[in-house]
């Protein structure tokens, strides 16, 4: 069984939401990254999301495009984040890590070299946001090969047939984007997820996990009572640019304790 | 017989639908919109009106007879797309969206521009049909085309000066594409080029074939034949595939697409993607070839003409390099500047800094020919816009 596939059924048998928070690899510096890793699973993150950063970070909102350049700076790269996460290894080999990021990096790489380090390393899923199911066939050989489940997105603007071809190529959890917008985006419109979760359950039997615009307790709270795992990112990122580097590990462990706590009053 | 896009938007290797999902099914409307009315006899009959009494077209081809004469060897012609309305090819292109964006009742269009034609462009018919208009552009791009920025203004554009990353056309892109995936029900994307998630490079390629069209009839008319060669800056490339589509079945014209060679190819200072053998890489929607590092970041590009600053093209102009239809070639910053100079003494014609580097090309090789053949050079703007551009290299302060 997949470290995913077994973080999500203890939990359910618990009756809780999985808290998957997401930060940018390299972001403050590069030696934050994997005492990061340590200090959300220590404060409750059941899986993590460890962003790769890319130079044009289309699908995001101004606050995850700064802690990508930050990261770009210090010299960060596809490479270093999958030697990080052979890392975090060293000591956790229970909680699920999946790189989010664009394609680029990975196709510059090639897919196969990518999808075998990813094995070694202990890396479990991939989301690349800029790969639609329609441009995924190498890259889910690839992946599906070396037993690293591809993680999809959903829309609120999917249709049936679609969420049907996302049901089919999808594995681990699937992630729904509860706005239409960039990451750190406006308000979350807690009616429209409500509405749209039973069209997915219908067609999805993997998990699913909300985010994007997810930035407070409360709303994390109202999220996990409509789904089974809520992503944070841009709240967690926006925490790591407001502190000093001294106090990075201890305000964003403070961060997501809160939110754990939020999750499991759902 | 040569028959590009694919179904599912490729390009043989090129193209695609690279988008965020939420994106996907309006890029699926889109094609599925686009595929109704092109061969819809009232939206062809529109765009023909548009085309020829508020566009001005068939733009004409001009002898550069001086020019040619000084140079001593190739005959060199000129389609003047800088006649056209606005200044630019870019309202072909642009008309023919704002036309289906109507259809579609979207009421809303944005642009992302480099040099400010294509945002002029879409200024220009979002005014015409009483549609808002947001155009993002870089902020460097800002300083060097002011003129442009006003005129978008003046049309009644919101411009919105974008500050992240090189501050230029690919960043401008990157925020066209936030408002877009913000903004998907109520708004059009007017896009610039002939690139991005299909089916843009298609639909974009289709308007901007009334170039090559008109010109495959006007030449005859002109010489009696076709041009021994045509050729067109590529930057994303929509002047250039415009013009070199309907060419693409008549083996005996030659196809040079001329992109920015800035400081130098060996410099890495430059734009040009397929003449420096850029690696196959994914942005803004398609598979291209895309000048980036070894660790698959997008490079920074350079070039003094803003319109061909961007590290990718079209994926057509991939395909056309790969199966060898096309030539691909670059011209260099001062090349640029000397065939600009050029065209204004000896022909009384402004160029854009976007054009120069086609004719730069056209100049390099027209000595050595003889003075029996004929190169079809696209002038794809004017010059105006780069008054400050010029005048700054030049050392005067205006």
């Amino acid at each position: 069984m997949s470290r995913i596939q077994a973080t999500f059924e203890k939990l359910k048998q618990q009756g809780r939401r999985a808290l998957i928070p997401f930060f940018t690899a390299g972001d403050p510096n590069l030696a934050a990254t994997v005492p990061l890793l340590h200090a959300l699973v220590a404060s409750g993150a059941d899986v993590i999301e460890l962003g790769v950063p890319f130079s044009d970070p289309m699908a995001d909102g101004p606050t995850i495009q700064r802690a990508s350049e930050r990261a770009l700076k210090q010299g960060m790269s596809l490479r270093g984040v999958l030697d990080m996460v052979a890392e975090f290894r060293r000591s956790n080999d229970i909680t699920p890590v999946v790189l989010m990021g664009y394609g680029n990096p990975i196709e510059a790489m090639g897919w196969e070299v990518f999808s075998r380090r990813c094995a070694e390393v202990g890396v479990d899923g991939v989301l690349t946001v800029d790969f639609p199911p329609e441009e995924s066939h190498n890259a889910f050989l690839h992946l599906q090969a070396h037993g690293i489940d591809p993680i999809f997105l959903l829309a609120p603007t999917t249709e049936a047939a679609r969420i049907e071809q996302v049901a089919k190529l999808a594995r681990g959890y699937v992630y729904y984007v509860s706005l239409k917008g960039v990451t750190g985006a406006g308000n979350i419109d807690l009616s429209a997820i409500e509405e749209k979760i039973p069209q997915l359950r219908k067609h999805i039997k993997l998990p699913i996990g909300v985010g994007f615009g997810i930035r407070d307790a409360a709303t994390a709270c109202a999220v996990a009572k409509l789904c089974d795992g809520v992503v944070v990112g841009s709240r967690i990122v926006q925490e790591i640019e407001d502190s000093s580097e001294a106090d990075v590990v201890a305000n964003v462990s403070r961060l997501v304790n809160e939110l754990r706590v939020a999750i499991d009053q759902a | 017989m040569y028959n590009y896009p694919n179904m599912t938007g490729h390009f043989g290797q090129f193209g695609g639908i690279y988008m965020a999902e939420t994106l996907i099914p309006a890029v699926e409307e889109l094609r599925q919109q686009y595929l109704h009315y092109q061969n819809d006899p009232e939206f062809k009959a529109e765009l023909a009106y548009e085309l020829k009494h508020y566009v001005g077209r068939p733009s004409p081809i001009y002898h550069a007879k001086r020019l040619s004469e000084h140079l001593g060897g190739a005959q060199i012609y000129l389609k003047r797309e800088d006649l056209n309305h606005t200044g630019a090819h870019k309202i072909n292109s642009a008309m023919g969206q704002a036309l289906l964006a109507r259809r579609m009742g979207k009421k809303r269009v944005i642009a992302e521009t480099g040099a400010g034609m294509h945002g002029v462009a879409t200024a220009t018919v979002a005014a015409r049909f009483g549609m808002e208009c947001i155009v993002y552009m870089g902020a460097e791009d800002i300083q060097r085309q002011a003129p442009n920025v006003f005129r978008m203004k003046l049309l009644g554009a919101t411009v919105v000066p974008v500050e992240s990353g090189s501050k230029t056309l690919k960043d401008a892109c990157n925020e066209a594409i936030r408002d877009w995936v913000t903004n998907v029900e109520s708004t059009f994307y007017i896009f610039g080029t002939a690139a991005g998630p299909h089916p843009y490079p298609m639909m974009v390629r289709d308007f901007q074939c009334v170039i090559g069209n008109e010109a495959k009839i006007q030449m005859p008319e002109m010489i009696g034949r076709q041009p021994d060669a045509v050729i067109a800056c590529v930057g994303g490339g929509s002047n250039a595939i415009g013009l070199f589509h309907p060419y693409i079945e008549m083996p005996e014209v030659q196809i040079i697409g001329v992109e920015a060679g800035g400081h130098g190819i060996e410099t890495g200072m430059h734009a040009a993607p397929l003449t420096a053998n850029a690696k196959v890489g994914v942005l803004h929607g398609n598979k291209v070839n895309l000048m980036q590092d070894e660790n698959g970041q997008i490079a920074e590009t350079h070039s003094i003409s803003a319109g061909l600053d961007y590290p990718g093209v079209g994926p057509e102009h991939c395909l056309l390099k790969e199966i060898g239809r096309a030539q691909y070639v670059a011209s260099n910053d001062d090349e640029a500047i000397a065939a600009f100079d050029a065209l204004c003494r000896f022909e009384g014609i402004i160029p854009a800094l976007e054009s120069s580097h086609a004719l730069a090309h056209a100049m390099k090789i027209a000595p050595s020919m003889s003075s029996d053949k004929v190169l079809l050079v696209n002038l794809s703007g004017r010059g105006d816009k780069d008054m400050n551009t010029v005048a700054r290299i030049k050392g005067i302060t205006l």
